[in-house]
């Protein structure tokens, strides 16, 4: 089992950004402790040079992470035919303890990677780099983060085996399961919808106003979280079903199939592009009062909001459009 | 326009091969002036000219550009202001051998991605002004010691700085070539560009385009005229 | 934006110039890296064509096979079993089978034996057989000759060869002799009404495993197996065997990421010089940085378009020359095959995580080692 391509290739790129940054964390240490700009110094200079190769190798870890997540994925749902009662990622995530875990810590590591990018740009904005420690010191919190993730990828991958019997899923996403999924599968249609759209307008208002006023951060911040939360739970509830035009099918993964023309990818690659930026956006604001940054901050942010403000709104779209040219009728009035 | 106080530049700093260049520099350099920094070799006259023209830090005293303090800057800030006040033209000349003489002048602008066709009439028109129109497309390395110097001169001119900085010009040009070199000073002095220069040459300590000259030895000012 | 994209398209421009300025150095790492690409490429093709030619063939095969168990062991379907199955709700079809193994002492080599369903395609009369197109070869026959074959009785039985089963069919028919029910009971000693085994064919593949219980418990003694099964099994061989190659050619993947660090940190002193010239002219390090990132991004690019290229004219035109032994597996009678071409983003994918990733990681390292020259260098001489 551990022997496909590409999970040789996810351990692999797994391992060696782990590796890169346990090796960072040194200079990371290194720089909290002794930077200093206005220092001409030749350790300051040293410094100065280094962050250079640490923000090169960082941003290719941290791409690397990205593109891992739509692997680890793709992957799973490329060897449901390889397990019993598997006909989606849904069931291969399910053949172990740890499949679920790890798809968690990469989805948690992919919107890290994309605040400390978004933290890193900003940084080199101003003459002065005056988020380095800040930068260096998230860096040594995400190490675990990233090591845990490794790890937990490791242990899903070895613990693959194809006599066990996997659920397929339509048991994992159901009304009557414990625990969260089942609670966000049973939600009634409607108030899920209402929510749904709530959530979306809100992040939607939010982004676009800071796109074009460049003030409210901690808001986007918010409701780009709620967005994400509401936009994941609607899946489960109800535009799946919407998709498949199955009032039981409640999958999240089987959209991402070529049977469903790939919609899966049209709906959460907006939403995940969407929400990194507004988190990403939100991170930024905590450093607006930087003197050397007043101008960049706000400009970078406003950018960061107008993306997620795109994105979230080409997810509505897309969901509309998904639940209008179904031919399930789950609720009187919403009809193709 | 440029000041410098108390500056100190070591090399090697915090091992046994510990080297101080500059030993406590108070400078002020006037716009529009041809400044000449005069001394044996090892009196730092080279690591002078690198710190005024940005291409270092100090490691000790502040550097001041047109009254902004760019000491604390860190390299991608001080890149950004040198490229657009400097224009440097080295001993070696030091152009890239397999690149064509047009080529080698509109490389400094390169990082500033402005519109191509711009760049490429302004080295065009530097070309002409020096008189090298004929060579554009000529390999460098085919070119002629004088030919060199213009290329070199033209490359440190494509940004339009406003002040030339020369190491050693005519450290590797015979009289003739020599005098023509300061011709070409004479020109840009006129067009109100501010020049320094490092030399040992009487030829370019005594010429006419000269209009002070600071006296370097053991890292320290012990003249300026 | 506009100023962005200007930018690189100096910077790129420079670098082609660049890398057509050290042609020796870039054509030898390109060379080697394009080789990598082919290799790996070559393998997870091939393995890949390999998958969808037999998920494509065994979409024929019965969706269920019933085979009857005597102390552990396959024995023969007695008579009545057949009437058994047959009143199973979501069967739509159940059919008895007649096959088995003959081992020719003269070829070393088994031959799977089949007795058709009488009056389907592929029925043959009596006294004749048909046969795959790598018995034909071996044997060098062609309809009309004749092949004897010797039963367990010791009589020797002569069949003429009707037809030679289609190239088309060839991965599943190449050790295939087929004959008739009549032949085949004599030949074998087979009792009548006895089969091999039963084939079932199901109203609804997704009850497939609720049949498999049902059958279960109305013969105890049997043994059912699932053709999703199978394919699992394929899928499984094929994956390990992929894996244990490309873990093979891993070591050839390092030995590419140290050649690429090697060369990269090995700058000629003309390229450092030039590095330093850049720095002094007003480059920075970053630029100089993007400048050997696009660099890469050309080589890689390059090294895997004409890489995935060859790889594929390899296995699709040529037959996968050079794997073919280690990843079809090994058998006397070979059969003999033509892949059906196909392109898959996911393989892509993986494919770029095993070679340009290596290959990125492998020279980031020399190449910011390079970009932070000292831009006061050139002037200190000191390149």
């Amino acid at each position: 089992m551990l022997f496909r391509p590409a999970i040789i290739a996810l351990l692999l790129a797994s391992s060696a950004n782990v590796a890169m940054v346990l090796g960072a964390a040194p200079f990371a240490i290194n720089v909290i402790r002794h930077w200093d700009i206005r220092s001409g110094s030749e350790r300051q200079l040293k410094l100065e040079r280094r962050t250079y190769l640490i923000s090169v190798l960082l941003s290719l870890v941290l791409a690397t992470q990205l593109l891992s997540l739509l692997l680890f994925v793709f992957n799973a749902d490329k060897m449901a035919p390889m397990f019993i009662g598997a006909m989606c990622a849904a069931g291969v995530l399910n053949v172990n303890a740890y499949g679920y875990p790890a798809l968690m810590a990469q989805i948690a590591v992919f919107f890290l990677a994309a605040v400390w990018l978004a933290i890193n740009h900003l940084d080199t904005l101003a003459p002065d780099y005056p988020l380095v420690r800040v930068k260096y010191g998230l860096l040594l919190g995400m190490a675990p983060a990233l090591a845990a993730t490794c790890v937990l990828e490791f242990l899903y991958f070895i613990n693959l085996k194809a006599d066990v019997i996997t659920s397929c899923c339509s048991r994992v996403f159901a009304a009557n399961v414990k625990g969260l999924t089942g609670d966000l599968t049973a939600l009634p249609p409607q108030p899920a919808m209402y929510a749904f759209y709530g959530a979306m307008a809100a992040a939607a208002t939010a982004t676009t106003y800071m796109a074009r006023r460049r003030r409210g951060g901690y808001v986007v911040a918010i409701t780009s979280l709620a967005a994400f939360a509401a936009a994941i739970s609607g899946i489960l509830a109800f535009l799946s079903l919407y998709v498949y035009e199955h009032p039981n099918h409640h999958c999240p993964f089987c959209v991402l199939k070529a049977a469903y023309a790939f919609r899966g990818y049209w709906l959460y690659i907006p939403l995940f592009a969407a929400t990194a930026c507004g988190l990403s956006a939100g991170a930024i604001q905590l450093f607006a009062r930087t003197p050397s940054l007043r101008d960049a901050a706000p400009r970078v942010a406003g950018r960061l909001a107008g993306v997620a403000a795109v994105g979230f709104a080409l997810f509505t779209g897309v969901a509309t459009f998904l639940i209008f040219h179904s031919h399930l009728i789950l609720i009187a009035g919403v009809t193709p | 326009m440029i000041e410098l106080s108390g500056v100190r530049k070591a090399f090697n700093q915090g091992r046994p091969n510990e080297f101080w260049a500059l030993n406590g520099i108070d400078l002020n350099i006037a716009p529009q002036q041809a400044t000449v920094f005069f001394g044996p070799s090892g009196s730092g006259k080279t690591t002078l000219l690198t710190v005024v023209g940005c291409l270092a830090r100090p490691t000790v005293g502040r550097v001041r550009l047109k009254d902004r303090d760019i000491s604390g800057l860190p390299e991608r800030f001080l890149t950004g202001l040198r490229r657009r006040t400097f224009g440097f033209i080295f001993q070696q000349f030091n152009l890239i051998r397999g690149l064509s003489a047009i080529e080698n002048i509109m490389l400094p602008a390169y990082p500033l991605g402005g519109d191509w066709r711009e760049l490429k009439e302004r080295a065009e028109f530097l070309l002409d002004s020096l008189r090298l129109s004929h060579r554009r497309t000529a390999r460098v390395e085919w070119l002629s010691g004088g030919e060199q110097q213009r290329v070199a001169i033209a490359r440190a001119l494509i940004n339009d700085p406003e002040v030339l900085i020369a190491d050693e010009p005519t450290a590797n040009l015979d009289t003739a070539l020599s005098m023509e070199f300061l011709g070409i000073l004479e020109t840009l002095a006129g067009q109100g560009r501010s020049i320094l220069l490092t030399s040992h040459d009487p030829l370019v300590v005594e010429s006419a385009v000269v209009r002070r000259v600071v006296t370097l030895r053991d890292g320290q000012i012990v003249g300026d005229r | 934006m506009r100023i962005w994209i200007e930018k690189q398209k100096y910077l790129i421009d420079f670098t082609i110039s660049s890398l057509a300025r050290r042609k020796v150095k870039n054509v030898g790492l390109l060379c080697l890296y394009t080789l990598i690409v082919f290799l790996l490429a070559s393998v997870m093709l091939f393995t890949q064509a390999l998958r969808r030619e037999a998920a494509a063939s065994l979409a024929g095969a019965p969706d269920v096979i019933v085979q009857r168990m005597v102390a552990g062991r396959h024995d023969l379907i007695p008579p009545d079993y057949i009437g058994k199955l047959g009143g199973l709700r979501g069967v739509r079809k159940t059919e008895g089978r007649l096959w088995g193994y003959y081992y020719d002492p003269f070829l070393r080599a088994n031959y799977t034996v089949m007795a058709p369903p009488s009056g389907g395609e592929d029925g043959v009369s009596t006294g004749q057989v048909a046969v795959g197109q790598e018995v034909a070869r071996r044997i060098g026959l062609t309809r009309n000759a004749k092949i004897a074959l010797t039963a367990y009785s010791g009589e020797t039985v002569w069949f003429t060869v009707a037809k030679l089963l289609t190239r088309e069919s060839e991965l599943l028919t190449a050790d295939l002799v087929l004959m008739s029910e009549e032949d085949f009971r004599s030949f074998f000693g087979y009792p009548a009404g006895q089969y091999t085994d039963i084939a079932l064919t199901v109203t609804n593949p997704q009850e497939v495993h609720n049949l498999a219980g049902k059958i279960a418990n109305r013969l105890p003694d049997s043994r059912v197996i699932l053709r999703e099964e199978i394919l699992r099994t394929y899928e499984s061989i094929f994956n390990w065997r992929e894996g244990v190659v490309l873990m093979l050619l891993s070591g050839a993947v390092i030995a590419f990421a140290i050649f690429a660090l090697e060369k990269a940190s090995g700058l000629s002193s003309d390229e450092k010089r030039e590095i330093g010239i850049l720095k002094a002219i007003g480059w920075e390090t970053g630029d100089v940085i993007k400048m050997k990132f696009w660099e890469g991004c050309l080589i890689s690019l390059t090294a895997f378009l004409l890489g995935y290229t060859a790889a594929y004219l390899h296995v699709f035109r040529f037959a996968a020359a050079l794997f073919e032994p280690v990843l079809k597996g090994w058998s006397t009678l070979y059969p003999d095959f033509e892949l059906v071409p196909t392109l898959d983003g996911f393989e892509l994918a993986t494919l770029f995580f095993f070679t340009v990733f290596p290959y990125a990681l492998a020279t980031i390292v020399p190449i910011w080692r390079a970009a932070v020259t000292d831009p006061d260098s050139v002037m200190r001489g000191s390149l």
